[in-house]
């Protein structure tokens, strides 16, 4: 395997509905701004994409990544959809780093999108929910929400997590994005706010779920010689890591906890690992990406985390899973402030999905156009001039998208490459 | 004998029109329904035992790995499983009640889903729970199976009820 870096990346303000433009020029517009970062770079010298979309229910349209890749002027060279449901778009990022590892491109690039806005929310909910086993999971009341709110009810059962936890997830993330002009969500919000906005799935209420969105994001991966010839900052790829779990939520059968480095067995006597409060998957992505970029205490050597937070409930559980705390420290984690923009870890000082929205195939390629940003130093400049999100001096950071119950998860680490 | 038909001149013109809810640009809305053939294949057995009031987890025939919700070969070691009948009383591992769902449950919220555990069942089963409110779930609650008198051939037609 030989260095992948990320040289530039693109987002279109995500939304509720973008009626204007279809998906094939909401990618073109996220394509673009990558480009106009690298002015260096011309299309002829692109090898090849992964274009990515997470639901044929939402598009109504098969086969839309070749309309993405011809409408992009990428015809006639290599391209391929890759799907993972929630974590699509950090599938996608995944897939062309291994394009360029290989040693098949110099030059390649990542593009996801989602155009949730043709059908209702609960139409929405409806076609999200045929991600759960139509057997014997969707048609008991198939809702996303609800198969998270019982993980996290029984996170509470076993750590003491409280509703008041999960509410400071939302406080923070939606306040973040008042700074983020890309964010669809920005709101100057309280905890009595989030306990009181309207129950959807007890204990998750309308503002610790993310909302549905129109989006595209795009980023651009490059060799190590084609990166420092199209920018002075190209930023290192260097750990990748996915891991998985089984369909259905019944199906997480009780181990030992997987540790990683900095933790010890005694840690963790008695607890049942997975259940249904953790996600092995996290777990297995988080470890693979840390052994390859060298990280033996996240804690101490990450700068920031941007994660998947569709629930507030599955922020506090993948602070757990990637060795930020112990597992049961979560909730504790974010009430002592160190998940803040200016705390220990900040965590999606973006504002993260609650707050910018996920439109689901871009939704992994947008963490890396953040982490790109933060690493470069130019958050104000692509902020319009609000430099408030930029980490000091961020050296390294990690992106971590999720699927499903926590079916397919992958981590990937950047960290500056000049 | 072998004559033509005169060929049509123009296209048919249709009445039934379009929904239209916007010009700049143009939304329209489109109809999107299908009848599609779902087959149960290998887990067939157990909504069949759902019809005759049984509960129908699976056995590991090599490891003996147990599974509340049936699977026909092993996620352990890869082998094939056997039937199992489940107990008809269990406990709650945990819950919800959901006001919202997506717009094929939307007419029968609020509704409870709980996760069920068996003593020595290795895994879980997703099940609904009727007749306690909100407020009274509780994780480790005893609860029993009850089933549909008129079968629907869904994993709803089993539900659960707290002991006596």
């Amino acid at each position: 395997m030989r260095p992948v870096y990320m040289v530039s990346g693109g987002i279109t303000k995500f939304a509720k509905s973008t009626p204007k433009k279809d998906f094939r020029y909401m990618a073109k517009e996220s394509f673009d701004q990558a480009m106009a970062d690298v002015p260096n770079l011309s299309l002829d010298q692109i090898d090849g994409s992964v274009i990515a979309y997470f639901s044929d229910h939402f598009t109504r349209q098969l086969m839309a990544g070749i309309m993405v890749q011809d409408y992009l002027g990428l015809t006639p060279k290599p391209s391929k959809r890759v799907e993972s449901g929630g974590a699509t778009g950090g599938m996608c990022f995944q897939t062309a780093w291994e394009a360029i590892a290989s040693g098949r491109m110099n030059v390649c690039a990542a593009v996801g999108f989602e155009t949730m806005s043709h059908v209702n929310t609960w139409k929405g909910n409806e076609f999200i929910a045929l991600a759960s086993d139509v057997n014997f999971d969707y048609p008991v009341g198939g809702f996303y929400t609800g198969y998270y709110a019982m993980m996290v009810r029984r996170h509470m059962h076993e750590f003491g997590t409280t509703e008041r936890q999960l509410a400071a997830v939302s406080v923070k993330n939606h306040g973040n994005a008042l700074h983020n002009p890309y964010a669809q969500f920005p709101a100057e919000l309280t905890i009595e706010d989030v306990l009181n906005s309207e129950m959807v799935a007890d204990p998750l209420k309308r503002l610790d779920i993310c909302v549905m969105s129109d989006g595209a994001a795009t980023a651009i991966l490059a060799s190590e010689e084609m990166a420092f010839r199209l920018t002075d900052k190209p930023i290192l790829i260097s750990g990748v890591g996915t891991g998985t779990d089984a369909m259905r939520l019944s199906d997480r059968p009780s181990r030992e906890v997987i540790l990683l480095d900095h933790e010890r067995a005694e840690d963790y006597k008695d607890l049942k690992y997975p259940g249904v409060h953790s996600f092995r998957g996290g777990r297995v992505a988080a470890k693979e990406a840390y052994k390859m970029a060298g990280i033996e205490n996240p804690l101490e050597q990450l700068d920031f985390v941007e994660l998947h937070d569709a629930f507030t409930s599955s922020e506090i559980q993948t602070y757990e899973d990637l060795g930020l705390c112990k597992y049961g420290d979560g909730g504790k984690f974010v009430e002592s402030g160190a998940a803040n923009v200016n705390g220990k870890m900040p965590v999606n000082p973006s504002g993260g999905l609650l707050a910018c929205g996920h439109p689901v195939g871009a939704t992994g390629l947008m963490q890396s156009v953040f982490a790109l940003w933060q690493l470069q130093g130019t958050i104000g400049q692509h902020f319009g001039g609000d430099n408030t999100l930029q980490i000091n001096n961020a050296k390294r950071g990690l992106i971590h998208s999720h699927a499903g119950t926590g079916t397919y998860i992958t981590c990937s680490i950047l960290e500056r490459g000049f | 004998m072998n004559e033509k038909k005169p060929l049509p001149f123009k296209m048919e013109e249709v009445e039934q029109g379009c929904v239209l809810y916007n010009l700049d640009p143009i939304v329209m809305k489109y109809h999107y329904e299908v009848d599609y053939i779902h087959s149960y294949a290998q887990d067939s057995p157990f909504f069949e035992g759902l019809a005759k009031g049984e509960l129908k987890g699976s056995r590991c025939t090599k490891c003996g790995g147990t599974f509340a919700t049936p699977r026909s070969h092993c996620m352990t070691c890869g082998a094939e499983t056997e039937w199992m009948q489940l107990p008809l009383t269990g406990k709650v591992h945990t819950y919800t009640t959901c006001y919202f769902g997506g717009q094929e449950f939307l007419a029968e919220t609020p509704f409870t889903l709980i996760m069920v555990e068996w003593p020595g069942v290795d895994t879980l089963f997703l099940s609904r729970l009727i007749g306690v409110a909100p407020e009274d779930v509780k994780i480790g609650m005893d609860i029993q199976a009850k089933f549909k008198r008129l079968s629907q051939f869904k994993p709803t037609d089993v539900y659960f009820v707290p002991v006596g």
